[in-house]
């Protein structure tokens, strides 16, 4: 039998908790020889396979883009863990929720002494009114809070994944963590 | 007739991007954009917040160097209370930076970039990763993994926690160092220093099979920008800016950064996030520079450990003035990594380390603070201004990264032009078009002030702007087998 897949998702988050996923060290070496890593940010597939038994969410839905991917993810995978507090609550990307879009992207483009002051639209995604954690868009099987959750959290959720169980998340990590 | 290629997801980069290649009648790359697709605003969310949230608001940005601007965050900070650290404290931090250098340097040369390097440009690209490194080079593999590991180890000893830490605070650091500590760090760096040692020694015979790279990759010539400290070193926690020219001249000198918005003007383009710094005196965009590793050992007249020093001597002799080349970013990086394992060593040794006082305090006595470092990719400013409560009205974050936006614009058109080939697109060629982008190791993440995935997808359009072909990498696009 093939070994389980393992997919690992960037949407706007800061990479901390990919950045603790490399945390384990040799560890994530001798776990992957329990999986496959079908897609992540580390590895050079550039399509999302068919079929994903576990895919690890980092970040927040903050554009049409995140929109789109999380969406195609929830529908090619088994179990769909949000990692860390970003993809879980929103966390510092949604801080911009009380700004409407406009305003907030006029203060970053234009004045401040800028040369060619626009707001660039060409062949990027547009942001979305409001940042929303992953379970506001699709259903979420396991969320891992932490800013990131620990390299021994990630470790254990893995193992426990990998093995069939659900892993007990609130004896591991908690938000901020 | 005239095509676009769009190379969407580019992957083993660190953030969201995508790459449009727009090719002539001819079916010669005629334009390269780099798409960087996230945005967040940090300048604009932290305004209303305490200024003294900042330093762990700010690393957010970033997970792979939160120390950058923990940082730089904390010195724009220690400006507004218009103080000094205790001198433990000083050095903690440069140890906490370099540390971080380490472990950043390892990530971008190991994890990500090695495979290129180790496997060929053109290798199968289910081979072509951190696991396939350590299959096939598993002493590599392990060596890279150990050095970004001490990094961490390092950070997470001084900090107690290896991403995102709260343990530098404006006005020094929450807590000294144990002598226990010190100890244990210190033991380790005999081992580092030798791994480091023998990448080194590996990659300046490997280097040698990718001249075509080394020709093409963003080679030319441009002005490189960084700190330097009085003692003409490279200054990553403190000193003051220099520009020098291709030929190694020094054009712009002990520059204050403070004084930044009188020397650096950032430009916007449509199609990315991220602004194009540029040098004010030449315009833009002919006042392109480059920062980062390259820039560093560019800048300097000397390396300042005596391991590095040697294999700075012999970096410097491979050009008359300066090395143009930015593949050699990856050189640069290997021996920062050295001089940085050499220089934490030379600290832990200097007994004011642990040092009990490592924290004063103050209130707030300016209304605007500026604090700059070196970043692993290059120079990191961080400009607040903040009302007489202590809450920011302000912020201007220039971002590593982004000096180097225009350098790599113009390297990816540069190598563009020259492997890709619109009648026969390979593999091989999308990867070396990517890997150009990857030997500047940009954070996109920060550059944006938020994290970018790149997608590579390449686009024939024409010049009419009428999409043609595409050959899409496209991470997303959920195929069924
Ligand atoms: S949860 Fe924290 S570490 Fe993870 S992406 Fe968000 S800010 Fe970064």
């Amino acid at each position: 039998m093939s070994k389980p897949t393992l997919a690992t998702v960037w949407l706007d988050g800061c990479s901390g908790c990919h950045m603790s996923i490399l945390d384990m060290d040799e560890r994530l070496v001798e776990l992957s020889e329990q999986f496959d890593l079908v897609y992540s940010p580390l590895v050079d597939y550039k399509e999302f396979p068919a079929h994903v038994d576990i895919a690890l969410i980092e970040g927040s839905v903050s554009s049409d883009e995140d929109d789109r991917k999380i969406r195609l993810v929830r529908a090619h995978t088994r179990v769909l863990v949000s990692l860390g507090d970003c993809a879980v609550t929103g966390n510092v990307p949604a801080m911009r929720n009380p700004i409407p879009v406009p305003e907030l992207l006029d203060s970053v483009y234009k004045g401040n002494g800028l040369l060619q002051e626009q707001v660039p639209t060409h062949c990027l995604p547009t942001l979305l009114p409001r940042v929303r954690p992953v379970h506001e868009v699709v259903n979420v099987d396991v969320f891992v809070p932490g800013c990131p959750p620990s390299a021994d959290t990630i470790f254990t959720i893995i193992s426990e994944l990998l093995a069939g169980r659900v892993p007990d998340v609130a004896a591991l990590s908690r938000f901020g963590a | 007739m005239s095509k676009t290629i769009t190379i969407d997801p580019v992957t083993r980069i660190e953030g969201h991007a995508k790459i449009t290649l727009q090719l002539d009648e001819q079916g010669e790359v005629s334009e390269a954009y780099f798409h960087v697709t996230q945005f967040r605003g940090f300048e604009r969310i932290c305004v209303g917040r305490p200024f003294y949230e900042m330093p762990y608001l700010m690393e957010r940005i970033c997970g792979i160097c939160p120390v950058s601007h923990l940082l730089a965050s904390a010195k724009a900070c220690d400006a507004l209370l218009a103080m000094k650290v205790p001198p433990s404290a000083g050095k903690l931090r440069r140890i906490l930076n370099l540390a971080q250098l380490i472990q950043s340097h390892a990530l971008s040369f190991f994890y990500l970039s090695s495979p290129d390097l180790l496997m060929g440009m053109d290798a199968d690209p289910k081979e072509r990763n951190l696991f396939g490194v350590m299959r096939k080079h598993p002493e590599l593999g392990r060596g890279g993994i150990r050095l970004r590991q001490f990094g961490q180890q390092v950070i997470e000893t001084l900090a107690g926690k290896r991403i995102h830490p709260a343990w530098v605070v404006p006005g020094g650091v929450n807590e000294p160092l144990t002598i226990e500590k010190r100890d244990k760090l210190l033991a380790q760096i005999p081992e580092v220093v030798a791994i480091a040692q023998k990448t080194l020694s590996w990659f300046k015979i490997e280097f040698e099979t990718f001249r075509e790279e080394i020709r093409t990759f963003a080679n030319f010539p441009s002005l490189f920008m960084g700190l330097v400290t009085p003692d003409e070193r490279a200054g990553y926690y403190e000193g003051k800016l220099r520009f020098t020219d291709s030929h190694g001249n020094i054009v712009a000198d002990k520059l204050e950064a403070v004084n930044y918005p009188d020397y650096l003007g950032e430009a916007v383009e449509p199609f990315t996030f991220m602004k194009f710094p540029y040098y004010k005196p030449l315009g833009y965009p002919d006042g392109i520079y480059r920062v980062g590793p390259l820039a560093r050992l560019n800048l300097v007249e000397n390396c300042g450990t005596p391991l590095a020093q040697q294999e700075w001597v012999e970096f410097r002799a491979l050009e008359r003035g300066a090395v143009l080349s930015s593949f050699h970013y990856h050189y640069a990086r290997l021996i920062e990594i050295l001089f940085a394992l050499e220089h934490i060593e030379e600290y832990l040794l200097d007994p004011i380390i642990t040092k009990s006082h490592a924290r004063y305090s103050a209130s707030l006595n300016n209304l605007e603070g500026i604090g700059c470092c070196e970043a692993p990719r290059g120079t990191l400013i961080h400009h607040y201004r903040v009302d007489e409560q202590g809450l920011i009205t302000w912020a201007n974050l220039v971002i590593a990264t982004g000096h180097n936006n225009l350098a790599m614009n113009r390297g990816l058109l540069q190598t563009a032009r020259h492997f890709v080939r619109s009648e026969q697109l390979t593999e091989g060629m999308l990867n070396r078009v990517e890997a150009v982008i990857r030997a500047f190791d940009p954070c996109l993440s920060c550059s944006t002030h938020a994290y970018g995935q790149m997608p590579l997808q390449l686009r024939l359009i024409s010049h009419q702007g009428k999409v043609l072909d595409e050959i899409s990498r496209e991470s997303f696009s959920g195929k069924h087998e």
